[in-house]
């Protein structure tokens, strides 16, 4: 589904690694929703998945945390982030919530981010500590995608 | 369908409160029940709104045990839970059996014990609403709010202030309401300059953690006068439930409530009224921000010019529309369950004209409680007969 040569070259990095892909699901009406549902907002059937480590995404905004829950790193910087699907697709706004990756200088701070960034995804073995909250460890996952600036 | 009306109703002092779950829902139980002159054993169905007892404090089981300390049984007796809505589902489940013909008399009580717990503990307890891909990022119900807020911001040109004032304004009206977490006073620049929860939005920005109940008493309009005199009840005139999306970022406009405006359509249906005609609205200010998108999605005021109407007064106790009389959740305090039927006990006593200080000329009143971040919302109005 995407042209975007930058997100192409992604993926062939990425076919040397075990890295999960960031999965949303495709359905008979075209439309794509991440996280998956069992039908589409209007009700239609899955049909398949989508990786959207091969989209372009840009920050709908951004908060900092600083009153988190147990097992969660403070402050915890999160994004919801807006997928580009590109000309051909007409359903609903494709977007994650993340957190915002870490710097690799060792501060330990993370990245600053503002409206209208371009993001990539960053994989997590761990976003959070299971088992240290409410939540039964078993019930879910707990690896996934954090978010970093894109230079442009 | 039988028109419901409201005979009695009360509320505990809310903030942090000895009492457990049990000792808070009775007491706002046998007020309500001393309110409308009636008994525990007159009831034919009683329920309690709840989030989380089980969670906060390992007592499940709460319409039964209630049922007993009241001596209500063989009352029908379930638990309403709908996270910070449950109050709002709970009148919902209340008013539908009155107005199915179910039950003749019904009591409601809300009630939830959290202060034991720690902020971190609370807030984790109310994030595990959250769907797993949201949970496992480290996602709170605070950090919806400063998430949303920078983006109503962005798009709608609001200044900071803005979202200060409703704090200012709701702790000012708070001062005045006996049951109030905090009857006090804070000024602009103590928000603006209060430590950072969920940026852009600051301590003061949210409401606090807290213990309490409250409780409603519902009959067929038909014989309401025969329990209290006419000018001391109140109809349901109009009620409606809706939900959003589980998933916060699936809404097609964040800054949008879509449960608000869908609830709201039924109710103002229901009543055969529009936004125009409400005299005095209770919304659900868990955080600053809310205040504006329910006043916007409620159609009190045009998309992005919420922040408007607080900055000029007219939502101010002596304005043309006075919102969060009662002080709202943000100085009243939010004991979850509770919230939304305290939310209705505020308007009740404002359209039967026993609001003491915090009293405005209001014949029709709105309540607007809402879960989650707008995943699960009841809107109901309410009429006075005076």
């Amino acid at each position: 589904m995407s042209d975007n040569e930058a997100a192409d070259t992604r993926v062939d990095d990425q076919t040397d690694s075990a890295e999960p892909a960031f999965e949303a699901a495709e359905y008979a009406d075209g439309t794509v929703t991440y996280p998956p549902h069992t039908v589409s907002p209007n009700g239609a059937e899955r049909v398949g998945t989508v990786d959207l480590r091969e989209y372009e995404g840009r920050v709908l905004t951004w908060t900092t945390s600083t009153a988190t829950p147990p097992g969660v790193r403070e402050p915890n910087t999160l994004a919801i982030v807006e997928f580009e699907m590109g000309d051909g697709y007409d359903g609903p706004a494709v977007r994650a919530l993340g957190q915002i990756a870490e710097r690799e200088d060792g501060s330990g701070e993370t990245f600053d981010v503002d409206i209208g960034d371009r993001v990539e995804p960053v994989y997590a073995d761990e976003l959070r500590e299971p088992g240290a909250g409410i939540r039964e460890p078993e019930s879910q996952d707990w690896d996934g995608f954090r978010f970093r600036p894109v230079e442009e | 369908m039988e028109r419901v009306a409201i005979i009695g109703a009360s509320m505990t002092r809310f903030g942090q409160r000895d009492a457990w779950v049990r000792e808070l829902l009775a007491e706002a139980g046998a007020a309500a029940l001393d309110d409308a002159g009636i008994g525990g054993d007159d009831l034919d169905h009683l329920y309690v709104s709840n989030m989380a007892s089980g969670e906060f404090e390992g007592q499940t089981g709460v319409p039964n045990a209630l049922a007993h300390d009241l001596a209500a049984q063989p009352a029908y007796t379930a638990r309403i839970d709908q996270t910070s809505s449950s109050g709002g589902a709970g009148v919902y489940a209340a008013w539908q059996s009155v107005a199915s013909g179910a039950s003749d008399l019904t009591m409601l009580v809300g009630g939830e014990k959290m202060t034991h717990r720690t902020t971190a503990e609370a807030t984790d307890v109310i994030a595990s609403l959250t769907h797993p891909v949201e949970y496992k990022q480290g996602v709170t119900l605070p950090s919806f709010a400063g998430l949303t807020a920078r983006l109503y911001l962005d798009e709608y040109d609001a200044p900071r202030e803005s979202l200060g004032k409703v704090a200012v304004k709701n702790h000012k009206n708070g001062v005045d309401n006996p049951h109030a977490q905090f009857q006090k006073e804070v000024d602009l620049d103590t928000v603006l300059e209060s430590p950072i929860v969920a940026d852009p939005l600051r301590l003061y920005d949210f409401c606090p953690i807290t213990d309490g109940s409250a409780a409603l008493v519902f009959c067929p309009e038909s014989v309401a006068a025969e329990y209290v005199p006419e000018d001391e009840y109140a109809v349901v005139s109009g009620i409606g439930g809706a939900t959003d999306t589980h998933v916060v970022h699936e809404r097609a406009d964040p800054t949008t409530m879509g449960g608000v405006v869908d609830s709201s359509d039924i109710a103002y249906e229901m009543a055969g009224i529009g936004p125009d005609d409400v005299d005095v609205a209770e919304l659900h200010d868990m955080f600053t921000i809310l205040e504006f998108l329910q006043s916007e999605d409620l159609g009190f005021f045009e998309k992005g010019e919420g922040w408007k109407a607080v900055e000029e007064g007219v939502t101010d106790r002596d304005g043309e529309l006075p919102i969060n009389t009662s002080g709202g959740l943000k100085s009243k305090g939010h004991p979850l369950g509770a919230s939304g039927v305290a939310q209705v006990y505020e308007i009740f006593e404002q359209v039967t004209g026993n609001a003491g200080p915090r009293q405005v000329e209001a014949d029709t009143g709105l309540a607007c409680n809402v879960g989650g971040f707008g995943n699960c919302v009841t809107t109901t109005i309410l009429e006075g007969t005076q």
